[in-house]
């Protein structure tokens, strides 16, 4: 009988076999994939494992986290003015995931990056629990304050800060806003604060980012963009040159006139006139001088046309690429299929503002160990050069005049230069839309450097139509954050 | 050729090539590792749970050593030449399996479950009794040809085994399966785990005194040898008797262990390779007739085919009156965590598996804490332990012996191959339990009076052969001188 007892020695020897290339298959082959699966609960039972990381500003964090009531994860993340820092942060939460600087710095925050492999390696073996880094943010606490204010006071709307000399961006605010804190656990109570600030039950769209994800025609502040490509283009080498422009003025090949708001002097304008009392004919017209490829490349330097990362994405603004003439003059002065993000109107001053420039946009200044060493550091970066430094100027001085004697006169701060430019842009079939109340701006202080550029939208609900206009509603928001910006710098 | 002392050394040096050294002390050795062990992860749970050493320490080790002690003393006493590694291996699995029970009680998530009872204590004074019943087995079968007189004993013993939680009143339905009867008073059993030795004692008896007729009186046909009509009749029992378990206990694991059990045991017994040809093709047969009107059986198959389907629709709480169960994936998900080493000890989150996270699925544990390293070993030791059974039924003098060593060991490797593999998504989930390492006192009891068997056939089959009596006319041929 010992010959099949060798046999079924050998089959057992197969059955075990078996296994054990089985389990090398899931154990070893799989293992990442299974480990690393979506379904698989233990991702986010790791992520909420240990304490998250911190997002900071002016070297105080605005995140925390506290010990959840959850059976299985152990930590939940929870805002300081949440409100008011979420269009930065993004939320982190344990039922719906993870969005923005939360969600693209998650290796940081967690702990999990591959850069901290070998510290996480070094703390399991001295028996030290994970922990998270933190990500330092270029933001100012009083300008985000100061545009989160402005803009609760108003309705719908969102500033956005640049420091045009290097791209850091400094406030970035978003109102309506959701706190991030009501449903950063998985309890149900969280599931009902999340569903509130859905689009379905708050037509408001608190969880809409104005400031990045949302695109506004720009109205009449796009006027600088269509004066830089005339200057650009040598249309015009002053600002104080006569234009050719008649009044009335039809859109080119149609009967349609092109009107301007009120009566004003806009016949022949200089630029610099036109800018200050916002003439829709002459920039209309320059535009068609232009032309349609000039405008558009000219816009494109500006950023037009792409999405941005700061490193949260952006999405692109839009400078119609196909149109006849009469559809080039209206986009010329923001209108048709015109719309801009507030940071790419910002981007616009703040390439003005230095002189011609555009730094790219970040809002991640470095990234940081447990330990507080760094693991990465943002270097500010040029984009593009929208246009020459003589231009710059001349551009420069236009806004001022703006700000000086112009419509934007509610930006003035005492002591400081300010340049900028107001927009009011229907919208809506047939104008029917409450429209969108614009300013963009930069402040110049005494020597010469230039610390902040600003845009800001505002569609006031309540404001009767007649009274919204950029300068009006939108400019005074710019002022205080500018204020909070160069206060903050002193 | 010198004096008389001399020549007695020269006696037992011949005698000794058929004795063979007991190995008692390798085995204590062995068995110091195999508690040692155990005390080490259960320190290691404790430690990673809650930072400090656990209380029941003291309690666990001693109460580990003792059985362990207890245990080798009486194989000293009662069985001094059996095999020195099966009581050390199924020690060290009893004492792990003790240890990571102990930790999903730990388990806040398993807490939550609504018929959570701590099932380590139970689990230990499962043990005990287990030993209990292997010092039973040692102490009072002094051999085991004696179990031959019972064969058809033991085949009334398994079919009342079988058919009891079938009662009505007596059995219970417990997640699909009815191999369970509730004792009032003394808790669940699971009586197939019984049956499982009472058949091997059936199957080698009826064997040994049919195998020449099994064997010889065949026809060829195609380049096999068919049994005769009159000779199937036994295989066909078997076979529905385990296809009636499979259909009215809906217990696909146990009916294949008995099929399987009984075509080695055919095979060995009859050295005819036809007999596995013709086992195989009913147990296909079989399985795919019972399967395709038992839902029950379709579930399972569809959860291995596809597990990530079965867990969304368990997620998702269909109703269309099937039983979706996410556990397939879970267990899936805690291997693949676990990776090549593992969490460590109570830092993985295998409680996720829920329901039967200590019983069927506790391998998933071991998989995620302790890694591919730790599965394997595992997976070796049962190895080892199943073919040191094949080596006593390699070593044992009486067919009997043999057979009955290789069934128990044949019963063994598919019940681990058939719980392992259905964990690990090799084949479709089963309701059967790691034997020694799952939570469930049939199971561990059960095991240890099969490991006793076979120490009993072990020693039975190496103790040495009586010395020959002393000839009278050896000191005559001695004092021969030139």
């Amino acid at each position: 009988m010992n010959k099949p007892l060798r046999r079924i020695a050998i089959f057992c020897g197969l059955l075990v076999l078996a296994l054990l290339v089985r389990d090398n298959w899931i154990q070893y082959v799989q293992a990442s994939a299974l480990k690393d699966d979506k379904l698989n609960r233990r991702v986010a039972i790791e992520r909420y494992a240990t304490p998250r990381g911190d997002i900071i500003v002016d070297g105080k964090s605005i995140t925390g986290s506290v010990k959840s009531a959850s059976s299985d994860y152990e930590y939940k993340r929870t805002y300081k003015d949440g409100p008011m820092w979420s269009p930065v942060t993004g939320f982190a939460s344990q039922a719906f995931g993870a969005t923005q600087l939360e969600s693209i710095d998650d290796g940081i925050l967690t702990g999990n990056d591959d850069r901290l492999f070998f510290r996480n390696t070094l703390d399991m073996i001295t028996g030290k629990k994970k922990q998270g880094g933190n990500v330092i943010t270029t933001l100012n606490a009083a300008a985000q304050k100061a545009a989160y204010d402005g803009l609760k006071g108003r309705g719908k709307g969102a500033v956005v800060a640049i420091d045009p000399s290097t791209g850091a961006i400094l406030a970035l605010a978003s109102f309506p806003s959701y706190d991030p804190s009501a449903f950063a656990g998985n309890s149900n109570k969280d599931t009902k604060a999340w569903l509130k600030v859905q689009k379905a039950q708050d037509p408001n769209e608190p969880m809409l980012n104005r400031a990045l994800r949302d695109i506004y025609p720009p109205g009449s502040t796009f006027k600088v963009v269509t004066a830089a490509a005339a200057l650009e283009n040598g249309l015009y080498t002053s600002a104080d040159e006569k234009t050719d422009s008649p009044l009335p003025y039809n859109l080119p090949d149609t009967t349609t006139p092109l009107k301007n708001e009120g009566t004003i002097p806009c016949k022949n304008a200089t630029m610099r006139v036109a800018l200050q009392f916002s003439c829709n004919t002459v920039f209309g017209k320059i535009g068609v001088d232009v032309g349609k490829e000039k405008m558009l490349e000219e816009a494109k330097k500006f950023g037009f046309n792409s999405e941005q990362f700061i490193p949260v994405r952006s999405n692109a603004s839009n400078f119609p690429e196909k149109m006849d003439r009469p559809q080039t003059a209206l986009s010329s002065i923001g209108q048709f299929e015109t719309a801009a993000t507030p940071l790419q109107m910002a981007m616009v001053a703040s390439a003005i503002a230095n002189d011609g420039k555009l730094m790219k946009p970040y809002m991640v200044d470095k990234l940081q160990a447990p330990n507080v060493d760094v693991l990465e550091q943002t270097e500010p970066e040029e984009m593009s050069q929208p246009l020459s430094s003589k231009n710059a100027q001349i551009l420069q001085s236009m806004m001022e005049t703006v700000v000086k004697d112009g419509t934007g006169k509610k930006a003035q701060i005492s002591g400081v230069t300010v340049g900028g430019k107001t927009g009011t842009a229907q919208h809506g079939v047939d104008n029917s839309e409450k429209p969108y109340a614009w300013f963009i701006s930069y402040a110049k202080l005494p020597d010469g450097s230039s610390p902040v550029a600003v845009a800001v939208v505002v569609q006031d609900e309540d404001a009767t139509r007649d009274s919204i206009s950029g300068g009006g509603l939108a400019a005074p928001i710019a002022k205080s954050v500018m204020e909070a910006v160069i206060k903050s710098k002193q | 050729m010198s004096s008389t002392t001399n020549s007695s050394q020269h006696h037992t040096s011949t005698i000794g090539a058929i004795g063979t050294p007991s190995r008692r002390n390798t085995e204590l050795g062995l068995l110091v590792f195999a508690v040692v062990i155990p005390v080490f992860a259960y320190v290691n749970v404790g430690l990673a749970i809650n930072d400090k050493i656990p209380a029941g320490l003291l309690s666990y080790g001693i109460g580990l050593g003792v059985i362990a002690a207890i245990g080798h003393l009486v194989v000293r006493k009662f069985a001094p030449y059996a095999d020195p590694l099966l009581l050390p291996l199924a020690t060290l699995l009893n004492g792990v399996g003790l240890v990571v029970i102990w930790r999903l009680d730990q388990s806040k998530k398993l807490q939550l479950l609504p018929n959570y009872v701590e099932a380590a204590p139970r689990q230990l004074l499962n043990s005990a009794l287990g030993v209990a019943l292997f010092i039973a087995v040692l102490i009072f079968l002094k051999d085991h040809r004696i179990l031959q007189r019972y064969t058809y004993i033991s085949m009334a013993g398994a079919v009342v085994l079988l058919i009891l939680p079938l009662v009505p009143g007596l059995g219970f339905d417990n997640f699909g399966a009815k191999i369970w009867i509730r004792i009032p008073g003394l808790g669940s059993l699971q009586p197939g785990e019984f049956a499982k030795i009472a058949l091997a004692v059936f199957f080698a008896g009826y064997l040994m005194v049919k195998r020449d007729a099994l064997a010889l009186a065949s026809r060829r046909f195609m380049g096999l040898y068919l049994p005769r009509g009159r000779d199937l009749g036994p295989i066909i029992v078997v076979w529905i008797l385990s296809i009636l378990i499979l259909v009215f206990e809906t217990d696909l694991g146990t009916s294949l262990l008995f099929f399987g059990m009984f075509i080695i045991m055919l095979y060995v017994a009859t050295e005819r390779t036809s007999w596995i040809v013709f086992g195989l093709l009913m147990s296909a047969v079989g399985a795919v007739g019972v399967a395709s009107f038992e839902s029950h059986i379709q579930t399972r198959v569809q959860a291995w085919l596809n597990p990530l389907h079965e867990y969304k629709l368990s997620q998702s709480g269909v109703h269309d009156g099937i039983l979706h169960s996410e556990q397939a994936m879970q267990a899936l998900w805690a291997f693949g965590s676990g990776g090549t080493l593992g969490t460590g000890l109570g830092q993985g989150n295998s409680d996720l598996i829920g329901f039967a996270a200590n019983s069927d699925f506790i391998l998933a544990t071991f998989g995620e804490e302790l890694g591919l390293a730790g599965v394997m070993a595992i997976l070796l030791i049962y190895g080892l332990i199943v073919e040191r059974g094949i080596r006593t039924a390699l070593a044992a003098r009486d067919p009997f012996g043999k057979l009955l060593a290789v069934g128990l060991s044949g019963a063994f490797a598919i019940q681990v191959f058939v719980v392992a593999g259905g964990v690990m998504g090799l084949i479709p989930l089963t309701g059967m339990t790691m034997p020694f390492l799952a939570s469930g006192g049939s199971s561990v009891m059960a095991n240890w009076a099969l490991i006793a068997i076979l120490l009993r056939i072990s020693d039975t089959a190496r103790r040495p052969a009586p010395a020959p009596a002393p000839s009278p006319d050896a000191e005559m041929t001695q004092v021969v001188r030139p």
